[in-house]
Parts: C-alpha cells; structure tokens; sequence
C-alpha cells in the first residue's frame, strides 16, 4: 500500500509544528478541504483515521466528502453472525441449566470454572460488534448503531439473552441512518427492550412503568415535559406487549391489555401502544431530545440551543429522517468551526478501537479488547443503566486517565511491529474477518494478518526500534510530522518528538494528553 | 468530629440469613434445610440470632463493644439486578430513580474541604460510585507504588492553556488533580510503617486493606477509602464458598483492628459492609441461594456503640419468598454522615431512621 499524503502544505518537522500548524485558521478556496479538515470530520465519523483515509477524502470538497460517508449506506452487518443467534430463550437456557449441572468441585474445594452459555454468547456478542467495527468499510454506520444503542440502551447484564440483543443490534443497524419514527416504533416491540425495561412483564392489572418512564424521559420529552400520570397513562396502553419466552419474539398478549380510556399529554381516547408513540413524535420535544444528543456525539460538549432548535424542527418537518439531519450537522457551521476541531474527548471505543485501527494492528481475539474497554467504562452491549454512557467529561476521571495511558503504552510495547523474526507467534486460529475479507476482495487486510504472525524482535518497541522500527501497513512510508498531525486533532500538550523516528513519533503522539481529543 | 469511613463492599449479593442466624426461629430450618446453619455452629449473640461460627474473629471486637450490627437493612422496590441494585446503593437513590453520583461525593455538596492534601477519597478496589462526583477528589489505587510511578509518567502540563477548549480543561484538570494526590501522598505512604500485623492474601481485599491501613495509619486526610471482597453470588452449594468468605472477612477485618488500634487510629474510623442485596429465604434446588433483599450490615470503630440494631426481618412475613427491610440503607447512611462527617443529610428520606450505632 502506498501511503501518500497529498497537498500538505506542512512537512517540516519540529519547527513547522511549533509555529501552530494547528491553529487552522486559514481561508482556503471555496471548495477546497486540507488535512485538518478531513481529518476532522473523519475523527468524527470513523474510528481512528490512517494518512491514507484521511488523504482519500481531502481530495474532494467538503460538501462531496459528507455526502460520500453518507452514500450507499450498509444496512447489514458484514461480520458473519455467531451461531446461535436463532436460539430461543427456553433453548439458551436449558442448556445454561445443563452447564451448571456439570459443575464440580475441584480438588482444592472451589467450585470448577464452567462454560455457561449465557455468559459466553454475552462475550461472543460483544466480539462481534467490535470485530465489525474493526472490518467496516462504513465506520458512520457503526458510529450510528452505538449511537442508538446508547438512546435506546438494552444490557446484557439484565437480558441475559444474547439473541435479542444481537437483533436489536440489527435493527439499529438497519435503521442507522434510516427513520427514527421507524426506530422508536420497532424498539417498542423489541424483545431486547421488552426484557430491559420489564415490558414484557407489563399486565393490564399491574402495569409495570419502568419502559413508560424511559420512553418519556429519555427517548423523546426530556425531564420536565410531562407528568407522572402521563407515566402511568403510557404504562397503561403498553400492556400486553411481551415476549413469547419459548421463541423470544414479540407477541401482543391480548388478554393483558389495558383497553380502558386514557389520558395522556392532554389527549383522551382508549389508547394502545402506537397511539401513544404517534403522540410522542408528534411532539416538538421528540426531536430535539434526539438532536441535542446528536451534538454532543458529532460536534461539542456544548450544543447551541437555537441550532438545536433548527436541526431539530427540520428532522420533524423531515418525518424524521436521520440522514438529511446527520448531513446538516455535518454542514453545520458549527461542525466546521476549527475551535471545535479536538473539543471532544475520546470514548474508550474511539480510544481503543480507534487505536487499533489507526496502528493496523492485527487482533484476531478481541476479548482482550473488550476487557480494556471495561476498565475504561464502556463495554458494547452493557451500558451502566438506562441513561447509557454519559460520556463527554465524564470518559476521563484520575482513574480512566491513567488506564487509557497504561492501555495505550500497553499497545505501544506490546504489539511492536519493528522488524519481525520468523516463526509463528500466535496459533493461527481461524479468523472470520480475514475469511471474509478474502471472499469479498482481494484487499490487502489479509497481507496485514499474516504479519501479525512474526514476532517482533524482544525488547524493542515502537519507542526504542530506532530506524528498525516498520510500522504497520497503515502508518508505512508516513514521515514524523505527518504522523503527529494524522494522530493528534491539535497541537501536542507535551513535547512530542516529530523530528525522530517515525515510531517515536507514534509512541509519544499516543501517549500526549491532546491524543484522548478528537 | 471527624472520621474516616472505611467502605466494605461484599460482592455479589451475601447471604444475611446465614451470616446473622435467626438460629431460634424453626422457619429458619424449615427454608433452609440443607444449607442452614446448625444451631451448635452459630455464636449467640441473644437469644434469638447469632454470627456464623466462621466469624468467630469478630467476637474480640463484639466483646468490646466497637461491633454493631444493623439487622434487616433494605429498601422499597428491591432491584434483583446485581448491578442496579449497588448502584442504587451507591446512589443512595431511590429504586425508581437514576442518578449518576455517588452517596458519599452527594455527601459533600456545598461543603468546601480542606484542599491541601490533594485527595479525598481512595477507593483501592475498581468500583468508585460511592464516592463519584465533582464534590469530591477520588483516587482509584491497588496498589500505592504502581499509581505514584504511573502518575509521574503524566506530570502536570506546564503553563499549558486550555485555549478555550473545555475538553482539554477537564483533560488538564484531572491530570493536575493526579499530580496534585500523587504530590499529597508520595512521602506519606513511602514513609508509613508497614502494618503491625499483615493482611492474609487469598483474597485481593488483604492486599486493599493493606493500603487502607497505610492511608489510615499514615495520617493522609480522607473523608473515606473503600475495599471489596467478592464471591458472594452463591447460587449453588453455597457453604463451602460462603463460609470461606465469611473467615477470610471476619480475620481481616479483626486484623485490621489490631492494625487501627495499635496505630492510634481506631477512634478515628468507622468500618461499614455492605453488599447489594441479601439472598432469599428459601434455599433453591442446587443448595444454594438466589437474589433476595434485606441483610445486616457490620460497622466498626471505636466510637461505635455495639451491639444489635434495628430489627431482625420477620421468616413468618415474606414478600414473594424475600424478606421485608426493617431499615432503610439511607438511614444508615445518614447515620454514618452524621457521625463521620458531622453532615445532616437525608439522601431523600423524607424522616431517616435515628440508629444508634454511633454515640
């Protein structure tokens, strides 16, 4: 792969960084993006950018690099899905029973660690999500799929049902960049949700408001836009959608249905579940709920309240369509507006996979992956509670600090790519990415996991190759400077070495604080 | 007054009915047949219940009067979720409620504290909740050097500006607040004396309370420090786990208060347990328990009033198979800010319940 970075006005090294390179204030051409700009708004929209992904997209104008991350949107997953992902519920957990039946005690007393399958298709699922992350040609789309599963949050750890939330995954995914009118009525009758939030418990003689509250308080109002008995209203007419606990599909149980009169948001009428949604999004409340998160996600940490207000009135006026408001935001003055460029702090995903792709690094077991992710807050498919990640400030505390730090010296050590030594360092286990990278093109992603099976030489890592130091397909060929300016969305806090060697630049770009911003 | 609370953290939900043993209730034996405790290995404490006689270590302290137990702590709505339930403890929320800070930070809201020794709270195991919040500077530390070395490596930025960047102002803030502990704790903890007696090590909790202990002992100035100990999810055949549990607990805990005592320390610090739930009733087919509700507490310190506290739920009043709270754990907590901080806080209780488990 030839790594070329195209007009950049910027190679000079040490000097040419100390003189504010990323001050960004220059007026360029009508049409014409730098550098910076695309790597702003791939920052945003992908997980980690290469030189090379950065330097395709500044080659085209602004408004035509938008619309190519938003053309010919995936609407599936290319990852092959785990195998069990057809089990009911009954299925999984008969054979969670026959697991623990199996369990013994070892010799010492304590109980024998056992496979249970509930937990380890949690792990697989987890996996999953993040090994398409990884393989996406779409990284939009993904960002657009964590996005609704941080709104409507379902976790593993109350589901315990693997199944339901790999097609909850699917509908997010499907309607990513789709309709969310659309996605609001499909995820009231998402068996993931239904279990999440005890709709499927919810009996017209004990209606249960925990989905009703969340509904209104996080999906669409907002706090402070409805009453109580509001709650109890909407709680009310969703009596009766549950899930049919032998298959773990949605069924409407008719008997449990509250039909009586309610009143909900000053309407009165024997109200089901879809009268009460087409209420909701009637509602100028609804979109800007979804718009104000949006911000926050794509653009500040602190959103302008009159471009709430538009973006928002257009996505209803829309019917609610989630790419003309995607693409508006994208547009938005205040996308654009360079003060904003490394006003958002990282999440762990854009942390560590972001890392991970930007270093081209080969991870075929992700386990390893998820369990960072852990220690930094944000493990797919187990938000905290309903609310989801609150992200922004709240990434960082002295503990996560320090973690990602660690985290990242971790991959600078450990996954050294200086100059490798035959032999083989890990099993080649078979792996489903590189399969299918195989089938689908002839790329060079496959030439990139054989690498990943020579061993680096010991001792030496990115920091301490020296001139040995070859970096990955995706950082080869890049000189220091550019580096530096591919991995950090502002100047360096401290000093980063981008007159050394490539691979010190790398490793002291990665561990600069101006690299937890994007 | 000022004391430092030590937060034990027992997780997975720990059985009450086995650790505090309503051993004269025959509905104790009726529900527990296979896995109740014999009468002959509970230590009595009245006539009605008594410890498991694997926290034997515990008596020298119930002896002397700096053990109190605080029987059938809960609250309304129960959560069955292991980790709804601790955040609603954590929270101190109510059980329809989310909030996103901890009690202990919630504690401190309006309270300005002394800022020189540059950290408030040490949590030496992972879960940090109780403590989070802008009130409150919180260091997460297993182990003290490890976090001193890693600290150095992220020394604070000089006379760098944040340009009007209010990520990189948070970013730069928290770096200083590292500095900033990792300043106010260096010497201390590189001087404090080893504890007088060592923590045993099967469990991670020897090596927290090790910490812990050094923090204490070493005079460094926190509202609170926080330890786990986890394994209590006895599902299946659960004695054998519960009980090595319940020894390893009561051993550290009583070392611990040698530790305190023979520093000096020991008027200075209140000791809680606490875990997100208690089990149920009725033991499940695989000789073990599932999520329940209501359980004891344990707190310790030397200006604890011993002795049993509130009231021990009812085996003959079971909702759903679970046993009704007595007492609310806000109430508790309310106690214990009342008697560590000096703070009146209700954690939204309308009317906390006074317990008098602190002088």
């Amino acid at each position: 792969m030839a790594v070329h970075l195209g007009r950049r006005g910027f190679v000079g090294g040490i000097a040419a960084l100390s003189t504010g390179l990323w001050s960004a204030s220059s007026v360029r051409a009508a049409a014409a993006m730098d550098f910076d700009e695309a790597r702003h708004l791939l920052s945003r929209t992908s997980f980690g950018a290469t030189p090379a992904e950065i330097n395709g997209l500044e080659q085209l104008d602004y408004a035509a690099a938008v619309d190519r991350l938003l053309g010919n949107v995936r609407r599936t997953a290319g990852t092959p899905a785990p195998e069990w992902v057809n089990q009911g519920p009954a299925e999984v957990r008969r054979q969670q029973q026959t697991a623990e039946a199996q369990r013994k005690d070892g010799v010492d007393g304590k109980r024998l660690e056992i496979v249970r399958p509930i937990q380890e298709q949690g792990r697989e699922l987890k996996n999953w999500w993040i090994e398409e992350m990884l393989a996406t040609d779409q990284p939009l789309v993904e960002r657009m799929v964590l996005f609704w599963h941080n709104h409507f949050t379902s976790s593993m750890l109350k589901v315990r049902y693997a199944p339901a939330l790999f097609r909850q995954n699917a509908l997010f995914r499907r309607e990513a960049l789709g309709n969310y009118a659309t996605l609001l009525k499909e995820v009231a009758r998402d068996p993931a949700m239904l279990i999440y939030l005890d709709g499927m418990r919810s009996v017209a003689r004990q209606p249960n408001e925990n989905f009703a509250r969340e509904l209104l308080e996080l999906f669409t109002l907002g706090e402070g836009h409805y009453a109580e008995a509001d709650i109890k209203a909407a709680a009310r007419a969703f009596t009766g959608w549950s899930v049919n606990r032998e298959t773990g599909q949605f069924i409407e149980r008719q008997g449990q249905h509250d039909d009586g009169e309610k009143t909900f948001l000053g309407k009165t009428g024997r109200f089901g579940g879809e009268e009460i949604l087409a209420i909701l999004l009637a509602h100028p409340r609804t979109a800007e709920t979804v718009v104000q998160k949006m911000w926050l996600e794509f653009v500040s940490l602190k959103p302008d309240p009159a471009e709430v207000k538009r973006l928002a009135a257009d996505f209803r006026r829309g019917g609610y369509e989630i790419k003309p408001l995607v693409r508006a935001m994208l547009l938005s003055p205040a996308f654009r507006d360079p003060a904003n460029r490394g006003a958002l702090i990282k999440s762990p995903i854009d942390l560590i996979v972001g890392s991970v792709h930007m270093l081209g690094l080969p991870v075929p077991e992700k386990t390893g992956l998820v369990r960072m992710l852990q220690g930094l807050g944000q493990v797919p498919f187990d938000p905290p509670n309903v609310k989801g990640w609150l992200g922004g400030e709240s990434w960082i505390t002295t503990y996560t600090l320090l973690l990602r730090q660690q985290f990242l010296r971790r991959m600078i050590e450990a996954t050294t790519v200086a100059s490798m030594e035959g032999g083989m360092m890990m099993a080649p286990r078979p792996n489903r990415r590189a399969d299918r990278k195989q089938q689908i093109a002839g790329d060079d992603s496959t030439m990139q996991m054989q690498m990943a099976e020579r061993r680096p030489v010991e001792g030496r890592s990115l920091r301490n190759a020296g001139v040995e130091v070859r970096l990955g397909p995706t950082l080869m060929g890049v000189d220091s400077a550019a580096l530096v300016r591919t991995l950090l969305p502002r100047q360096p806090i401290d000093s980063v070495d981008a007159s050394g060697t490539p691979g010190t630049a790398v490793a002291t770009a990665m561990l600069d604080t101006a690299y937890q911003l994007k | 007054m000022s004391r430092i609370l030590l937060l034990v953290e027992l997780k997975g939900g720990n059985d009450g009915l086995n650790t505090l043993v309503p051993y004269a209730d025959a509905r104790y034996r009726e529900l527990r047949p296979a896995i109740g405790v014999p009468r002959e290995r509970v230590i009595q404490l009245d006539e009605k219940v008594g410890l498991h006689e694997k926290l034997q270590p515990l008596m020298e302290s119930w002896k002397a009067g700096d053990l109190a137990i605080v029987q059938g702590v809960g609250y309304p709505y129960p959560n069955r979720s292991h980790f709804r339930s601790i955040e609603i403890w954590d929270t101190a929320s109510a059980s329809s409620q989310t909030l996103n800070e901890g009690w202990i930070a919630r504690s401190f809201e309006g309270v300005s504290l002394p800022k020189g020794a540059g950290v408030d709270c040490i949590v030496a195991d992972t879960n940090a909740l109780p403590s989070t919040g802008p009130e409150l500077r919180t260091i997460v530390m297993q182990d003290a050097e490890n976090f001193l070395r890693q600290a150095q490596n992220l020394k604070d930025a000089q006379g760098m500006g944040d340009g009007g960047n209010p990520a990189l102002r948070h970013l730069l803030a928290v770096r200083h607040e590292i500095n900033a502990a990792a300043a106010g704790l260096r010497d201390k903890l590189r001087a404090a004396a080893a504890p007088a007696v060592a923590y045993g090590q099967e469990f991670l909790l020897g090596r927290q309370l090790d910490v812990a202990t050094r923090v204490i002992t070493s005079k460094v100035p926190v509202v609170a420090v926080k330890v786990a100990l986890g394994g209590f999810d006895t599902h299946a055949n659960q004695a054998p786990t519960q009980e090595r549990l319940l020894a390893y607990l009561a051993a550290s805990l009583a070392t611990l208060r040698n530790n305190l005592i023979a520093a000096g320390r020991w008027n200075d610090v209140l000791v809680m347990t606490y875990s997100e739930f208690g089990r149920r009733a009725k033991q499940n087919a695989s000789a073990g328990t599932d999520h329940g509700t209501a359980a004891p507490q344990f707190v310790m310190g030397g200006g604890v009033k011993g002795g049993l506290h509130g009231a021990y739920p009812s085996l003959h009043d079971l909702q759903d198979g679970d046993l009704k709270y007595t007492v609310d754990f806000r109430s508790v907590f309310a106690t214990v800010a009342q008697g560590c901080w000096g703070l009146q806080r209700d954690y939204g209780l309308r009317q906390p319940q006074k317990l008098g488990f602190l002088a």
